[in-house]
C-alpha cells in the first residue's frame, strides 16, 4: 500500500470516510445528544479528547501488547479516558454533564473510538495515528454539528440558545424528539449518498 | 405494582432503541431478516439482565463500601466483556443447538452500547436489586420488540421502490422514526 500523506490521512475522516455520515459508526450519541447545538458540542469535545488520548496510548504501547488480548487493553485505554472525560465534565460543567447523561460513559462503546484503534492506531505509528483522529473526530463533529443545527432550529427555532427565527415560523416539535433525530439523520444520509452518486 | 411500572416503562415508553437511542448498531445491522432479529433480541435480553444484576453486585456491594465509583465506567465495561465470553463458553458446552441460534451475535453484543446502559442508567436511577432486573428485563425485551418490528418492515420494504440515495440507511433511519412516532403514544399510559 501506498503511504499517504498526514494531510490524506486527515482529510479522509472530514468526507470520504466520515465515521457517521458515510461509515454508520457511534450513531448512539449521534441521535441522542443532537437536540440542541450545545449538547452536541460537549460530546464533540468529549469524544475528541477520548480519541486522540486513546489512538496516542495504543499507537505507543501497540507492540508491547499481545495480539490475543488487544481489544481488551483498548477498551480498558479507553475507558480510561472516558472515565476522565466524564469527571472533568462533572466538575467544570455540571449542566451539560447532566443534559448529556450516561451518553459521556456509554463513549466507551462508539464504535469509531475502538473501530479506529482496530484499524488504524494498531498498524500505524504515532504522528499518522494522531492525524487519523483528529481527522475522525472533526468528521464526528461535522455530522453533529449539521445534525443538532437541524434539529435545533427546525424544532425551537433558535441555534445555541439564540432565537434566529420569528414570528411566522411554529417550531416542529417533533424535531427534539427522538423521532425527529431519526428522520433528520434519516434525510441527512440520503442527501449525502446522493452527493456522493452524483460525484462518481 | 412499582415493579409493573418499570417494566412498562423500560418496554414501551422509554424503549432503549426508539428513545435512548441505545444499541442502534445492532438495531440498523441485523434487522433485516425476522428470524435473525429475533435471535439477537434474545442475546442481547439474557445478556442484559444477567450484566444488570452482576454490575449491580459490583457497584453496592465493592464500589460503595470501599468509595470507588469513580472507577464505574472501567468496571462495568470488563464485567460485561467477560460474561459474554462466559456466556459464549457455557452455551457452547450446555446446548449446541442454542449456541448455533445465538453463537454468532454474543460476540457482538459486548459493543452493543445498550448493555452497558442499563447497567449504567440502573445505578443512575438508584434502583435496588429486583428493580434493576425487572428494568433490565423490560429494557431487553423492549429491544426485542423494537428490532423485530423493524425487521418485519424492512422485509415489505425490499420491494418497494425508494429513491436510490435513501436505499439502505437512509430509508431505515426513516422508517425508524416514524416507529418512534407511533411508540410516543403510549407515554400516556403512565403518569
Amino acid at each position: 500500500m501506498k503511504e499517504k500523506s498526514l494531510g490524506a490521512e486527515f482529510i479522509k475522516g472530514l468526507w470520504k470516510e466520515n465515521p457517521v455520515l458515510v461509515m454508520l459508526l457511534g450513531l448512539c450519541p449521534t441521535l441522542a445528544v443532537t437536540n440542541s447545538v450545545n449538547n452536541a458540542i460537549g460530546m464533540i469535545g468529549a469524544v475528541f479528547f477520548v480519541l486522540t488520548c486513546s489512538s496516542i496510548m495504543v499507537s505507543i504501547v501497540k507492540d508491547l501488547v499481545p495480539s490475543q488480548v488487544r481489544i481488551a487493553t483498548y477498551i480498558v485505554i479507553i475507558a480510561t479516558f472516558v472515565t476522565v472525560a466524564d469527571r472533568f465534565l462533572a466538575a467544570y460543567f455540571p449542566e451539560l454533564s447532566k443534559a448529556l447523561g450516561p451518553y459521556v460513559p456509554l463513549i466507551v462503546v462508539n464504535c469509531i473510538i475502538l473501530g479506529r484503534q482496530e484499524a488504524f492506531a494498531s498498524r500505524h505509528g504515532l504522528v499518522e495515528s494522531i492525524a487519523d483522529a483528529l481527522g475522525m473526530s472533526c468528521g464526528f463533529g461535522i455530522a453533529l454539528l449539521l445534525l443538532s443545527s437541524v434539529r435545533e432550529i427546525l424544532g425551537n427555532g433558535t441555534w445555541m440558545g439564540i432565537k434566529i427565527v420569528k414570528g411566522w415560523f411554529t417550531p416542529w416539535q417533533v424535531m427534539i424528539l427522538p423521532a425527529g433525530a431519526f428522520l433528520a439523520l434519516g434525510v441527512l444520509v440520503g442527501i449525502v449518498h446522493f452527493l456522493m452518486d452524483r460525484k462518481s | 405494582m412499582e415493579y409493573l411500572v418499570i417494566f412498562i416503562s423500560a418496554l414501551l415508553i422509554n424503549n432503549f432503541v426508539l428513545s435512548y437511542f441505545l444499541g442502534i448498531c445492532p438495531f440498523v445491522g441485523v434487522s433485516n431478516k425476522i428470524d435473525s432479529a429475533l435471535s439477537m433480541g434474545f442475546a442481547v435480553t439474557f445478556v442484559m439482565t444477567l450484566a444488570a444484576i452482576v454490575s449491580w453486585g459490583v457497584y453496592n456491594l465493592v464500589l460503595v463500601p470501599y468509595k470507588l465509583e469513580f472507577l464505574e465506567i472501567v468496571s462495568f465495561i470488563l464485567i460485561i466483556a467477560s460474561l459474554v465470553q462466559l456466556v459464549e463458553m457455557f452455551i457452547r458446552k450446555t446446548s449446541p443447538t442454542l449456541y448455533q441460534a445465538l453463537g454468532i451475535y454474543l460476540p457482538l453484543i459486548t459493543t452493543n452500547c445498550a448493555i452497558l446502559g442499563v447497567a449504567l442508567l440502573a445505578v443512575l436511577k438508584g434502583y435496588a436489586f429486583v428493580e434493576t432486573v425487572v428494568f433490565a428485563f423490560g429494557a431487553g425485551l423492549g429491544f426485542t420488540l423494537a428490532i423485530v418490528m423493524m425487521a418485519g418492515i424492512r422485509e415489505e420494504l425490499d420491494g418497494a421502490d425508494i429513491p436510490s440515495p435513501f436505499k439502505g440507511p437512509g430509508i431505515t433511519f426513516i422508517t425508524a422514526g416514524i416507529l418512534a412516532l407511533t411508540f410516543m403514544g403510549f407515554s400516556g399510559l403512565i403518569r
